[in-house]
Order: C-alpha cells, then sequence, then structure tokens
C-alpha cells in the first residue's frame, strides 16, 4: 500500500510556543488513521496545516504526488483533501443542499458570464450538481432534510451536514476533527459505521482526531499520538495501547510505576 | 362560469386561504390610507384607479400560483413604465405632496441601479465598501472622456449622435461608452481589490473609505496629471454627448435618433428627453435585476454567501476567497460604472463635487434601509431615498412651514412653532442619519429584507477569524 500522504519534520511555532514540533507523518491508501493525545497536543493545529489554514514553520508536506507545504486551502481542496471543524462550522443560513453545494465548487466551472447568460452547458452542470448533491445528502443520512436551513437541523445531523459537504469536494482524504463529540453513544455507534462504509465502498482515505478510545480502537488501521507536539508513538491500536510513553502521557507518570 | 370559478378554488386551497388574509389586511390598512388620503382633499379619479390596481396586484394570492409571481412583477413593471403618461393627473400626497417628476425619477432609477450594484458587493459577498462612489465617478468620467470635446486635439466620431461633425474631441455613441465604462470600471474594481480584499471586516472597511476619499480628489486635482488633463479640475467636463440612436435606425424601425431634440405626442403627453431618460433608465435597472439574480442564484453566488457565513469554512471547502471576492467589487463596478456613465450623459456632465464620501455612505443607507442582499428591497430603499433627496424633503420642508412656522403665517398655519422658514433640505444627511439609526434599532434587517439576512441579524454570523487564513 502506497502512501497517500507524507509529512515529513512538520513544525508549527506560535511565537515561542511550539506547537507542532518535527513531526513525521503518513497515511497509507484507503485506510483509516487515527491521530490522539492529550488536550493542546498539538493535533487540530497539525490538521490545520494540513489542509492549508496554517502555513507551517518547517518541514514539508506532500499529498497525492504533489507538494502541499503552505498552498492555500482552496489549491489543497482541489488537490483532494477534505475535512470537517472541531466546532461545527456550516453554513448556518444556507439550506442542507446549499451546503453542500458549496462544497462542489472547486468541481464545477461556471464562471460569472456564464452564469448570468445561463448557457446549456451551464444549466447541465447545475442539474447534475443538484441531483449528486441530493445524493450525497441521503449517502450521509439527510435524505428528506435538504431544504432545511443547517442551523435548524439537530446536533448529530449538523455532524453528518458537514461530511456531506467535505464529501462533495471529492475528496481523496477526507480529515475529521472530532466528529462524534457530542454524540450519545447510539450516534458513536451509527457514525463509527458510517466511517468505516466510507474506507470500505467508497475507498476513502481517512484521518481522524478522536477521543473516544472505544472508536478509535474499534476503527483505525493505524494510531498516531501526539503529545506537547511530538510524537511519542505510533502503531496499530493494541501496539498503541500498551506503549509506556502513551499510558504516561494520559495517566501520568505514576500509573506506570504502580502496574 | 361561476361554478368554474369555484371549482377552481377548491383545486387551490392555498389561495384562497391566502387571498382573504391579504383581503382582511388590505381592508384595514388600505381602507384607512384611503380615508387619510380622501380627508387630506387628494380624492379624485387617480386615487381610485390606483386603489384598484394596487388591490388587484395584492389581493389574489398570485405568489401560489404557478407563474404567478410574474403578474406581480411585470404589472409593477407595467405601472412604471406608463409613469410619465399619467404622472400629471395624480394627487397630492399628504405631507409628501407632489408625486415625483420624472425627471427626479430618472435620477430615482439611476440611484437604484448603483444600489443594486453595491448590493452585489455589500448585500452578498457581505464586503463592507464605503467607496462605492469610486466606480460612480470612473464611470462617469469615462462617459466625459470619450464622449465630450475634452480630448480636443483628438477628432473621432463613432455613432455619436446630434454633434457636428467637425466638432473637436472624441464622440462615441453613448450606447457603446456605457459598455466601455462598465468594463473599465469593473478593471479598476478588480485593481483596487486586489490590495484590499486581504483584509477583512472593519479593516477592509476602512480601506475602501480611502479609495472614495482619493478619486474625487483625483478628480479634483486631475487637470494637471503629470502634465495631461484628465478630468478639468474642479470645473469639470462639459457638455456631454446626448444618447440617441441615429438617423438610420430612426427611419429604419422608428427608435428616437438624437434623445435632445426629440419631442412628440403620444396618448395626449408630450413625450421629450426626460421620458426616453426615464424609460431607458429602466431598461438599465431591468438589465441589472437580471443580472443580480442570476448571479444569486449561481456557483458564484453560493460562494458569496458562504464567504458572508463564514470565511474560514469556504476556504476550506475550496472557495478561492481572494478571486471570488475580487468578482463581486468587479460585478458591483460593473454596474456602478454603467449608472455613473448614463447619470454622466443624463446631466450633461461631470463634475468632481458629485462623488464626495457622503454618496458612497448615501448608496449604502439605500442598501440597508431596503434590506442587505434582497433585490426588491434595495429597489425600495433606493428609490425611497433618492426621492427623498430630490423633491420629498422640500415637499416636507414646504408642508412644515406652511402649517408651523411664522414667516409664511397664512390661512394653513396651525401653530406658529418657529420665526423663520426651516430648510429641511439642508439637513438631509441628518436626516438620513436618523432614518439609518431607526433602521437599526427597529428592523436591522431592512424594509423587505431576505430570509437569510434577518437570521444572520438575528442570530449573528460565524465569522470570527479562528485562524490566520491566507488567502
Amino acid at each position: 500500500m502506497s502512501d497517500l500522504l507524507v509529512a515529513e519534520g512538520v513544525e508549527k511555532r506560535f511565537g515561542g510556543l511550539v506547537a507542532v514540533n518535527n513531526v513525521d507523518f503518513t497515511i497509507p491508501e484507503q485506510s483509516i488513521v487515527s491521530l490522539i493525545g492529550p488536550n493542546g497536543a498539538g493535533k487540530t493545529t497539525f490538521f490545520n496545516m494540513l489542509t492549508g489554514v496554517y502555513k507551517p514553520t518547517a518541514g514539508r508536506i506532500v499529498f497525492d504526488g504533489h507538494d502541499v507545504t503552505a498552498k492555500p486551502p482552496h489549491v489543497i481542496t482541489r488537490r483532494g483533501i477534505g475535512r470537517t471543524f472541531q466546532n461545527i462550522r456550516l453554513f448556518q443560513n444556507m439550506t442542507a443542499l446549499e451546503n453542500t453545494l458549496v462544497g462542489m465548487h472547486c468541481r464545477l466551472s461556471g464562471g460569472i458570464v456564464r452564469s448570468v447568460l445561463r448557457t446549456p452547458g451551464l444549466k447541465r452542470e447545475e442539474r447534475d450538481a443538484h441531483k449528486r448533491a441530493l445524493e450525497l445528502l441521503e449517502f450521509s443520512g439527510l435524505r428528506g432534510h435538504d431544504d432545511e436551513f443547517a442551523r435548524n437541523l439537530s446536533y448529530g445531523d449538523q455532524r453528518r451536514l458537514e461530511v456531506a459537504r467535505a464529501l462533495a469536494t471529492e475528496p481523496k482524504l477526507v480529515l475529521l476533527d472530532e466528529p462524534t463529540a457530542g454524540m450519545n453513544p447510539q450516534e458513536t455507534a451509527d457514525f463509527t459505521s458510517f466511517v468505516s462504509k466510507l474506507r470500505d465502498e467508497e475507498k476513502l482515505t481517512i484521518l481522524l482526531i478522536e477521543h473516544d478510545m472505544r472508536v478509535v480502537m474499534g476503527i483505525s488501521d493505524r494510531v498516531t499520538v501526539l503529545d506537547y507536539g511530538e510524537k511519542i508513538a505510533q502503531g496499530t491500536p493494541q501496539e498503541v495501547q500498551k506503549d509506556e510513553r502513551v499510558i504516561e502521557a494520559y495517566l501520568g507518570s505514576g500509573a506506570v510505576a504502580a502496574e | 362560469m361561476r361554478d368554474r370559478f369555484r371549482k377552481w378554488l377548491k383545486a387551490h386551497p392555498e389561495f384562497e386561504r391566502e387571498a382573504r388574509r391579504r383581503a382582511k389586511r388590505a381592508l384595514i390598512v388600505g381602507g384607512i390610507a384611503f380615508l387619510i388620503l380622501a380627508v387630506t382633499g387628494a380624492a379624485s379619479f387617480a386615487l381610485i384607479w390606483l386603489t384598484a390596481v394596487a388591490l388587484a396586484l395584492y389581493v389574489p394570492a398570485w405568489g401560489t400560483l404557478k407563474h404567478g409571481s410574474w403578474v406581480v412583477v411585470l404589472g409593477v413593471l407595467a405601472l412604471v413604465a406608463m409613469y410619465p403618461f399619467y404622472q400629471a393627473n395624480l394627487f397630492q400626497m399628504p405631507i409628501f405632496g407632489e408625486f415625483p417628476s420624472v425627471d427626479t425619477g430618472v435620477t430615482m432609477l439611476i440611484f437604484i441601479m448603483m444600489a443594486l450594484g453595491l448590493n452585489i458587493v455589500v448585500g452578498y459577498a457581505g464586503l463592507l465598501d464605503l467607496g462605492y462612489v469610486a466606480f460612480y465617478a470612473m464611470g462617469a468620467y469615462t462617459a466625459a472622456w470619450f464622449a465630450s470635446q475634452h480630448f480636443s486635439s483628438a477628432n473621432l466620431h463613432l455613432g455619436s449622435v446630434g454633434i457636428n461633425p467637425n466638432t473637436p474631441g472624441i464622440h462615441i455613441s453613448i450606447w457603446i461608452v456605457l459598455f466601455i465604462a462598465a468594463v473599465f470600471t469593473s478593471m479598476v474594481g478588480i485593481i483596487i481589490g486586489f490590495p484590499t480584499l486581504r483584509l477583512r471586516g472593519d479593516y477592509l472597511a476602512i480601506v475602501t473609505l480611502g479609495f472614495g476619499e482619493i478619486m474625487p480628489q483625483i478628480a479634483r486635482n486631475g487637470d494637471h496629471l503629470f502634465g495631461k488633463n484628465l478630468t478639468n479640475g474642479p470645473q469639470g467636463i462639459n457638455p456631454i454627448d446626448p444618447p440617441g440612436f441615429g438617423d438610420n435606425l430612426h427611419s429604419a424601425v422608428g427608435l428616437p435618433s438624437d434623445y435632445l431634440t426629440f419631442n412628440k405626442t403620444i396618448l395626449g403627453t408630450s413625450i421629450s428627453s426626460v421620458q426616453l431618460f426615464f424609460w431607458t433608465a429602466l431598461l438599465l435597472v431591468l438589465f441589472t435585476v437580471f443580472c443580480s439574480v442570476r448571479l444569486r442564484d449561481s456557483r458564484l453566488g453560493r460562494a458569496w454567501i458562504a464567504i458572508r457565513e463564514d470565511e474560514t469554512a469556504a476556504a476550506a471547502m475550496g472557495v478561492p476567497l481572494m478571486r471570488t471576492k475580487t468578482w463581486a467589487y468587479a460585478a458591483g463596478a460593473f454596474f456602478g460604472g454603467i449608472a455613473g456613465a448614463y447619470y454622466a450623459s443624463f446631466k450633461s456632465g461631470t463634475f468632481p463635487d458629485d462623488f464626495f464620501f457622503n454618496i458612497s455612505i448615501f448608496i449604502l443607507c439605500m442598501v440597508i434601509l431596503g434590506g442587505m442582499g434582497n433585490i426588491w428591497g434595495v429597489i425600495l430603499g433606493g428609490g425611497f431615498l433618492a426621492y427623498l433627496n430630490q423633491e420629498g424633503l422640500g415637499n416636507i420642508g414646504g408642508w412644515l412651514n406652511q402649517h408651523f412656522s411664522a414667516q409664511s403665517k397664512s390661512a394653513d398655519t396651525w401653530i406658529t412653532l418657529w420665526h423663520s422658514d426651516i430648510d429641511v433640505p439642508l439637513y438631509q444627511y441628518g436626516i438620513f442619519g436618523v432614518i439609518l439609526v431607526l433602521v437599526m434599532l427597529f428592523r436591522p434587517e431592512g424594509l423587505i429584507p431576505s430570509s437569510r439576512r434577518k437570521a444572520e441579524f438575528r442570530e449573528g454570523v460565524a465569522d470570527e477569524p479562528l485562524y490566520d487564513v491566507q488567502q
């Protein structure tokens, strides 16, 4: 299995604070990779560097054979990285359908002149886009909600819509930032099987930030652990669970000694 | 016939319910308004006619029928288009006095067009532009360069009307000039947008304010710019050529060859240049509305709204921020440019004093008063404020002085509140300011808001810059 994304020596400093320090990281194609670590370990910062929201202070990020280090977000999205946000950032006053259509922005071509003239080609493109958006909403479990404003959807549905919107960018790699935060156990279980479905049926690669260890250990092919901005462990869920440094980071230094 | 209608009603329950609701409302609101107008001496056939037409457009719930909203749009359009024919026969409104003249109507339409252009920038994309007057000025000066005697060393005539072929200067047909102005102004919009659109919110507003100040200063001092006289300084450039279709089109399809010399009597009303300017302005407004609607419902329109709602999320969804915002600027500038060029031709001149900062704010007021992002609201806001500015305030002032001033004491004076007449139009910007404050306090989403914008005002948008998004 080849690597879809390779990050080498990635570093981010905010003034004197080193949020992410010299992290090497790879994501194999069609796998689910989880990024875990205590609060403030630099997980979301790392995410934001992958998607171009932050520029790395040092290091290199190669995605799908292209150097995407410090490229603007829309260029990276076009290359095939879709993402969701830790605190839901939908377009609250747009309908579910419109949210999904915005996600398709970089895959459509209608410019200003063609939009005004509404050429037959543009009409066809818009019609196809609508159809695809409806399919995506249905696939994400939002059937019948397409005309509802995003802000009126339930919390779980908003999470689902964020994923639908990310899928609309036609990504190869999907970055999910704490997707099950605030979900009840049933919703979490549904979501976990949904993520597996993305890998197995849609042939997508997934990078997950997650605090719920049942989710992480249940579906991940590989787990990477960050602590104070540094990578302290990497491996299969079983390996990581037994790693002493990980136990120490999560439970404190006494925990290892007591065992 | 009656049975048929009943059957039809049964098939459209929504229509019946809505129509009943509206009929009740019209009876209450319309009844009161009608009584006030009738008591204040406006009772006339015109009032009855106007009431009948308004009821016919409002009470049957046209919107619930298939293609029904077209009835209202076309009805209002016909009413506006016929305005020059019945304007003279209308009644006196209480306080506001006479209905606006056709001349004022032209100005109203031009300002509506500018407000619609600004609406693309402010209403759709959410970019606060305090220097929109710059685009208006660019359009006006483009018209002045390409359709007047200003560049007297050149001698270029292309489809111009009513100009002696030996007259020096560049004289291009106004229709072509409108197009040149639109394209040229959009390009200026892109150039101005390039450095400014990287900024967000308040910072963007301040920088656009700066550009809005720079433009009239260039216009004022441009009579010796690098040794060239570009703007003729404070005197401005006049006269600017009138529009017209030329003799060939006149004899072929009867279009007026030259607006200024046109004079004909149609339906008992003498039609001259003002009426022609009015109808042309109406066509330009229609064009602007058409483009606004199409843009709103397009891929670009969705991207604009997404940027307005949450820039970071929009960028992460693949919307190129700089390019999309620049398109909004260019589109807004496009219509500002046409409006400026057309206004210059209508006024037959352009002067730097027409382009000061207050005009930017004035146009912004129209957008805010009407309802940001809603085309119909902006049209209403633009028309109303332009009318107040041109005629309304003067009329209101006249009414106030007539009833409350000691200076013009007559049988009409109710009580004396002040001694010498108040010149109300003098306080126009104070009054517009008060209107703006009142709108912000009581109806921040505007008179006719878009449903989206209303929600944003009530619940806020997630626009706090969490990340340092690079453009």
